[in-house]
């Protein structure tokens, strides 16, 4: 459980070093989540229509709704849209859930509400955590979701991560203690900033798409606060007001 | 029309008079505010513990309202259901805030009752002659914990299927007529679209109105015999001669009435910080696993249940099967509802406030509320959270030590409505004064 | 002696803050009253599934019409012959409101043909009387059903409503005016959008 998993995994580390110290301890880089930057958000959304809308569906969410971005309809008709798909509808995938579960032996699952089951910290982590492993079906694995059935989508991007281990012989106590990194074998057309900056845009997009009404949310919650606080002040000074009856 | 009674009209309603007196000659409504309110006596020496009576009531208007809301756009079924949720929290317009409102309510709910209960408890108020209010307000309580799970179950993601799985269950420990009583609850062999419809029935109505009935029990059996408070003097044995009202209560309105408006903006506050900062609460008013639609193939790796039942949770798992059976856990969960209704009789103190009680008392009452309090932080951890004891101790060499706290814990928890008729009998109580303090 | 002594009251201090209080209390009401009466309106839902539809016309034929939906509704097209156009004239006289004067349609449809193009109409087909859908009856005299004076236009059904092939109401039906044009704008010589309104006009 998700709630757990985040107790047990300290959030820390700020490079992809991916310590398996025992058992499930799993550190998740810290998303750097700006839902007030729309430029980046629209960044998201075309990587989002570019790579994950082909397998994935996020049918919660309505691309009208995108002007939440800043974008006119017009722009998320020739930018995001599939010929043939109108504004209103839901951004659905293509691939049909059959061919899919042939292709990928599972069906991948719907990415609307992703960030709030997974959080975004775990999307970040586990976009930049793929690496090469010849023994897997797909040749990739990654640390977070370990023999995930989704290959490395974006690897011409980051190119070809693989896992480094190397043993110490503990000095006090004899036993050997492994210890696991990712290391870039072969670069991709991204530097690892430039990578790190494309997902964040990404996973800063999906945690939009999860919930597109929490600016607009924070927004009124500052509103409704003040008027609060006011409302208790002034129902104070009318109970003390009236209290000066009672001995 | 013939009236048949004359009555004095209604005056100090400005231009309202006219309409009021017309009312009042068809319906006892002066009589209905003088006795509920202007002329209901309540002790003047209430503390902050005595808003959350109120607090809860508005909180159950509040989920009513909400509810009715949300039920004009949820789709009781297992195909749509979940879709339907998230239909209200992007399509429909406000609808995240109704619906969080709703979550909300209900965690905020429990948090009312349960401190309302902590101070029933603390200050006496089931005993003689309030037993009943107090009988109304378990019964209440456990009406509630029903609403909440048949409502658990309505947004139809992993943790609503999987938690209403594990409840179903343990009506199927029962012995005999167990494993068909678990069918019957769910329709299906297993918690499925038939299931879900039933519960959405009992949620928004049949539940309700037991609920609302209760309340109305609670509050007529309240102003029957009048508030405690937290001296647990009566002010009824100090009538001013002259007036004939207690000298120590004051008019329910407008001195209570306004004093609990400024408990409802406080309380809003609260309120309205968790719905518009964290409506999650940090996952625990609304679980990140309850956003993955539900998979009856697929469990999720840990389950709990949400945080009010998580005491009762702790008991159920800390109790080892026996006879190959988990009914004994479920029977001592059930048993550690069930027992709150003997508390008026279990009680065998001189004096009814915490304030006078003696030293053993005051031990139990804190062990008992310590017990509580680590019950439901540890029903929502896994049994792990704590380790393992020694591989070479006795007894309970290797065993995980929250287990066992759990099963100290619930002896705790038992033992102090138990020995209560010993503990409370020769205790060194301080004299209650005649009259209330401050 | 009570609990409630009167010798301190500020009568005027405790009526401000009895207004003020209820004042706020009044704008928290209709403040929460808000988003629970805003639900009520259109969900993003519904607005997608109301929104304008594309209609390519340039397969229709003259005399031809096809009927597309649009918010719930029937809209028709109907592309008319010039026989049809001609025919619009001559029954003027006989018409409730021939320049259609206290009927609903947007201001950049005028004149007898109510169209943009006259050779193409485009109208909702639901009867203002009381809804339903009328028929197209577009042969001319007695080749129609409809007598052998029939000019052609629309009949319906339900209470014996007669219009012309633009849409207009025949004095002696019970309907009361003109069958509503919908906003609409060419997207194309080819395309017709219906829901959207022709700007600039």
């Amino acid at each position: 459980m998700n709630r757990i998993s985040r107790i047990v995994l300290a959030v820390a580390a700020l490079v992809p070093v991916l310590a398996f110290a025992s058992g499930a301890k799993l550190a998740l880089d810290k998303a750097p989540i700006n839902l007030h930057d729309k430029v980046s958000l629209q960044r998201g959304a075309q990587a989002f229509v570019n790579h994950c809308l082909n397998c994935h569906s996020a049918s919660m969410m309505r691309y009208s709704r995108l002007s939440d971005l800043g974008l006119t309809e017009a722009q998320i008709r020739d930018n995001l849209l599939l010929a043939g798909e109108k504004v209103g509808e839901s951004m659905t995938t293509a691939l049909d859930a059959k061919d899919a579960k042939a292709f990928f032996g599972v069906v991948p699952p719907d990415l609307s509400l992703l960030a709030r089951s997974r959080g975004s910290d775990w999307l970040y982590t586990y976009l930049r955590g793929f690496y090469r492993d010849a023994g897997t079906k797909t040749g990739w694995n990654n640390t977070v979701f370990p023999n995930v059935g989704m290959p490395h989508v974006l690897w011409e991007y980051q190119g070809d991560q693989v896992m480094q281990v190397t043993t110490k012989v503990d000095p006090v106590s004899g036993d050997k203690v492994e210890s696991h990194k990712l290391v870039l074998d072969r670069p991709g057309k991204l530097k690892p900033v430039e990578y790190d900056q494309y997902v964040s845009d990404l996973v800063n997009f999906m945690t939009y798409v999860s919930e597109p009404a929490q600016t607009n949310r924070k927004m009124w919650g500052i509103l409704v606060l003040f008027f609060l606080a006011a409302f208790a002040v002034i129902t104070l000074l009318l109970k003390n007001e009236y209290w000066k009856d009672v001995r | 029309m013939a009236v048949t009674q004359q009555k004095t009209p209604v005056t100090g309603a400005g231009p309202f008079n006219g309409v009021l007196t017309w009312v009042d000659a068809r319906f006892p409504l002066v009589r209905m505010w003088k006795e509920q309110l202007s002329e209901y006596y309540a002790p003047k020496n209430f503390n902050w513990w005595y808003y959350f009576g109120s607090l809860a009531l508005l909180c159950l208007v509040i989920q009513i309202v909400s509810g009715i809301f949300l039920t004009m756009n949820y789709k009781p079924s297992a195909q749509e259901a979940f879709a339907s949720v998230e239909y209200i929290m992007r399509d429909v317009p406000g609808g995240w805030l109704i619906r969080y409102i709703h979550s909300t309510g209900a965690s905020m709910f429990f948090i009312c009752i349960y401190l309302h209960m902590a101070r029933g408890l603390m200050y006496g108020s089931y005993r003689k002659p309030r037993e009943l209010i107090w009988i109304f307000g378990v019964m209440i309580y456990l009406a509630l914990m029903g609403e909440a799970f048949f409502g658990y179950l309505l947004p139809w993601g992993q943790m609503s299927y999987w938690g209403a799985q594990v409840i179903i269950n343990l009506f199927g420990t029962v012995p005999i007529i167990g494993p068909d009583l678990a069918i019957w609850i769910r329709g299906d062999y297993n918690v499925s679209d038939a299931t879900l419809n039933r519960f959405f029935a009992l949620h928004v109505i049949a539940l309700p109105l037991v609920i609302l009935g209760l309340v109305a029990a609670h509050l007529t059996a309240l102003h029957e015999v009048g508030s405690n408070n937290p001296d647990g003097v009566e002010i009824y044995n100090a009538i001013d001669p002259k007036s004939g009202k207690p000298m120590d209560g004051i008019p329910m309105h407008p001195y209570y009435t306004i004093k609990d408006i400024f408990g409802v903006a406080v309380f809003l506050l609260v309120f309205s910080a968790i719905v518009f900062f964290s409506p999650e609460m940090g996952g625990y008013f609304l679980e990140y696993n309850n956003f993955i639609p539900a998979d009856p193939l697929k469990t999720p790796e840990h389950i709990a249940p949400v945080w009010y039942f998580t005491p009762y949770y702790a008991m159920l798992r800390a109790v080892p099967p026996m006879f190959g059976s988990q009914f004994p856990g479920v029977a001592v969960m059930g048993a550690a509802t069930m027992i709150l209704f003997l508390l008026p009789w279990l009680d065998r103190g001189k004096v009814k406030s915490i304030r006078y009680r003696g030293p053993k008392y005051r031990i139990w009452f804190t062990a008992f509320i310590i017990s509580f309090l680590v019950l439901g932080y540890l029903g929502v951890e896994p049994t792990t959270v704590w380790g393992e004891f020694g591989k070479g101790l006795p007894i309970v060499g290797g065993d995980y030590v929250a287990l066992w706290a759990a099963r100290v814990l619930t002896v705790v928890y038992f033992a102090f409505f138990l020995l209560m008729p010993w503990f409370t009998r020769n205790d060194k109580e301080r004299p209650e004064p005649v009259r209330v303090t401050g | 002696m009570t609990a409630i002594v009167n010798d301190q009251v500020d009568e005027k201090k405790r009526r401000w803050l009895i207004v003020t209080t209820s004042a706020a209390g009044a704008a928290a009401a209709a403040g929460v009253a808000g988003p629970f009466l805003m639900s009520w309106f259109p969900s993003a839902r519904a607005l997608a599934a109301g929104a304008p539809v594309e209609v390519p016309i340039d397969k229709l034929e003259l005399g031809q019409q096809i009927t597309v939906e649009w918010r719930g509704k029937p809209i028709w097209v109907l592309r008319r012959t010039k026989e049809m156009l001609d025919g619009l004239e001559k029954v003027d006289p006989v018409l409730v409101d021939p320049e259609s004067k206290a009927s609903e349609q947007p201001t950049y449809v005028s004149g007898r043909a109510r169209s943009i193009k006259p050779e193409y109409f485009i109208c909702e087909g639901v009867c203002t009387h009381l809804g339903c859908s009328p028929t197209l009856k577009k042969e001319i005299g007695a080749a129609s059903d409809m007598g052998a004076d029939w000019p052609g236009g629309y009949y319906c059904p339900c209470h014996n409503s007669r219009f012309d092939l633009a849409a207009r109401v025949f004095k002696g039906s019970p309907a009361p005016a003109n069958l509503k044009i919908p906003p609409h704008r060419y997207q194309t010589d080819a395309v017709v959008v219906i829901g959207e309104d022709t700007k600039g006009a």
